[in-house]
């Protein structure tokens, strides 16, 4: 790994500058072609492959059908669905979870004794594995023992044992409702830091020419908090946008929760059409890509103001 | 009774709220994996015969522990190469001024914004070529797309921060860039090795798609692959003792590590969306 210094000192005539850059490639190089190994080339074959009429193992006997597979995805009712299914899982989540996040965090912020033991306990959830979180989220769920239908019979909220998961109209509500258990902890450690960063004498002044706190909240937390906020939110949905997870280990196929990540990924492995499914990553892709350059624009951020 | 007084007591419960709500599904699972027999199908909060059946059962009807030593092996040859190749490159990137490298950071982190299933067919195509299908360095190697991102962010950050003269007497020296990163930095970059170390952990141990549909057998099948497949002929036979049972054995140390470490993580979550 010398090579860039000896190759300078026996030159001579090479500045420091150069010698520094040509080191800087050469430490680069090793991250950039792994990147470009794990990334962009999966990428580009996957653009490629939606392109064909691959099968699963023989994407070598692969013929060149041009956009025959995007035209049947755009006539597919189940694409659709996936879709719809997808931003109503992204809309609600990512919504409850900023309203809670936001919640957590200011008790969090609040001084209090156990302030410390609350930090701790939130961080379980989000040290479960998804996978985990989805299997014990499901036996809560379950319709005969589950201790949620035994709660809410129990309490008389209900008489009758539901069966969440398997009912059209509540399974992905059971799902989000798990989502924003595993999730709300990372929102709320983002705002907690931002609203650690918020001056105390801001807070102080206000106090002292007696504003109320829900007006302090709105007129000055909010606003000062809100660059972390919008990251958060940006970060959030693109998450969303893919779950995958959590879809597959409690409701597996089932189309009433059928993400796009799902979709993609039956048609890729078990029905074995590497075209079509690669045809439905490629949208997921620039409908992910789109959400983001949409997001970034509202929140008039540059993309590197956002992430330094 | 005052309204400072109103107000502690509501601090208290909504706390003691949110706290209910993070264990509360954690605590049913352990709950849930000391019953065995009929006692798992009544929902009482204290099993009647608390006993370890069901974790003596998944070690000694299914491979688990072999897939536990798998986990353990792609987290830390994920771990490994994202740190080696993180650290060279955020040297590159913290340290040397030249042209073209905001834009390269850019496209670093655009590659973790990726959405995994639109990586898939690539990537299941270059493992089955590549000979790799159902071994632990498929999985090792894809999942850099996921952690080589965040670690040669936060490792540029971290290196970005470190004074100027350290370098420079070095340079003085004639120390190659390698002997500055291995001899100079490393030393001082404890804490933002530490951070990435247990987030790229977390990451591989957790990660299901590539490790569900890279893998076929026991051979190189991680945890959240084995805990997924554990499934009962019908939906009314799934083995739930035992399924609660390996779910909590494999999420204990994780709990334990991120207690352990929280304020490391914390900083390693937030040091990307915070300034300073």
């Amino acid at each position: 790994m010398t090579a860039g210094t000896t190759a300078g000192r026996s030159s001579g005539a090479m500045s420091l500058t150069r010698r520094r850059t040509r080191a800087a490639w050469l430490f680069l190089a090793p991250t950039l072609a792994a990147l470009a190994a794990v990334g962009l080339w999966p990428l580009s074959r996957t653009v490629w492959l939606s392109l064909t009429d691959a099968r699963l193992g023989q994407t070598g006997l692969a013929r060149f059908v041009g956009l025959d597979n995007y035209r049947l995805l755009i006539g597919d009712s189940e694409w659709w669905n996936a879709v719809w299914n997808t931003l109503v899982f992204a809309m609600g989540s990512v919504t409850i979870e900023t309203v809670l996040g936001i919640v957590f965090a200011l008790v969090m912020n609040a001084r209090f004794r156990g302030q410390a033991l609350v930090r701790a306990a939130i961080l379980v959830p989000w040290a479960i594995p998804l996978v985990v979180s989805g299997k014990m989220w499901a036996w809560m769920y379950n319709d005969l023992y589950g201790v949620v239908n035994a709660a809410l019979i129990g309490t008389g909220v209900i008489s009758a044992p539901i069966a969440w998961l398997a009912d059209a109209d509540l399974a992905m509500a059971a799902i989000i409702a798990t989502d924003v258990w595993k999730t709300t902890p990372f929102m709320a450690l983002l705002i907690l830091a931002a609203l650690q960063m918020v001056p105390n004498d801001v807070y102080e002044a206000a106090r002292l020419d007696g504003v109320s706190s829900v007006r302090v909240f709105f007129r000055i937390t909010l606003p000062l908090i809100r660059p972390v906020l919008l990251v958060a939110v940006i970060f959030r949905t693109l998450d969303a946008l893919r779950i995958f997870d959590l879809v597959y280990i409690m409701t597996s196929n089932s189309r009433q929760t059928a993400t796009m990540s799902i979709f993609a990924r039956r048609e890729l492995v078990e029905f074995a059409d590497v075209g079509y499914g690669s045809a439905a990553s490629v949208l997921i892709f620039l409908i992910v890509g789109a959400v983001t350059l949409v997001y970034l624009r509202a929140a008039r951020l540059r993309p590197d103001e956002a992430i330094t | 009774m005052s309204s400072s007084a109103l107000r502690a007591g509501g601090l208290y419960a909504l706390a003691l709220l949110i706290v209910a709500f993070a264990l509360f599904p954690f605590a049913w699972a352990v709950i849930s994996s000391l019953k065995t027999g009929a006692a798992i199908f009544d929902a009482s909060p204290i099993p009647a015969e608390p006993n370890l059946r069901n974790y003596a059962a998944i070690f000694a009807e299914q491979p688990f522990g072999r897939t536990i030593v798998n986990s353990l092996i792609v987290g830390a040859g994920t771990v490994a190469l994202s740190l080696v190749l993180g650290l060279g490159a955020a040297y590159a990137l913290g340290r040397v001024a030249f042209r073209g490298r905001a834009l390269l950071l850019m496209v670093i982190l655009a590659v973790s914004m990726f959405p995994q299933v639109a990586v898939l067919s690539g990537m299941f195509e270059l493992v089955t070529t590549l000979g790799l299908y159902d071994t632990h360095v498929a999985l090792i190697v894809s999942y850099l797309i996921f952690t080589l991102p965040f670690t040669t962010w936060v490792l540029t950050t971290f290196m970005r921060d470190l004074p100027k003269e350290l370098e420079e007497a070095a340079l003085v020296d004639g120390a190659s860039p390698w002997i500055i990163i291995t001899r100079i930095f490393l030393p001082l970059m404890g804490p933002a090795i530490a951070s990435t170390t247990l987030l790229a952990f977390l990451v591989a141990w957790n990660e299901f798609l590539f490790a569900l549909t890279f893998t076929l057998t026991a051979q190189a099948r991680t945890v959240p692959v084995a805990i997924a497949l554990i499934s009962g002929a019908s939906q009314y036979e799934v083995p739930w003792g035992p399924l609660m049972a390996a779910s909590v054995t494999v999420t204990l140390p994780m709990i334990a590590l991120v207690l352990v470490f929280q304020r490391k993580i914390v900083s390693g979550l937030t040091a990307g969306a915070v300034k300073g």
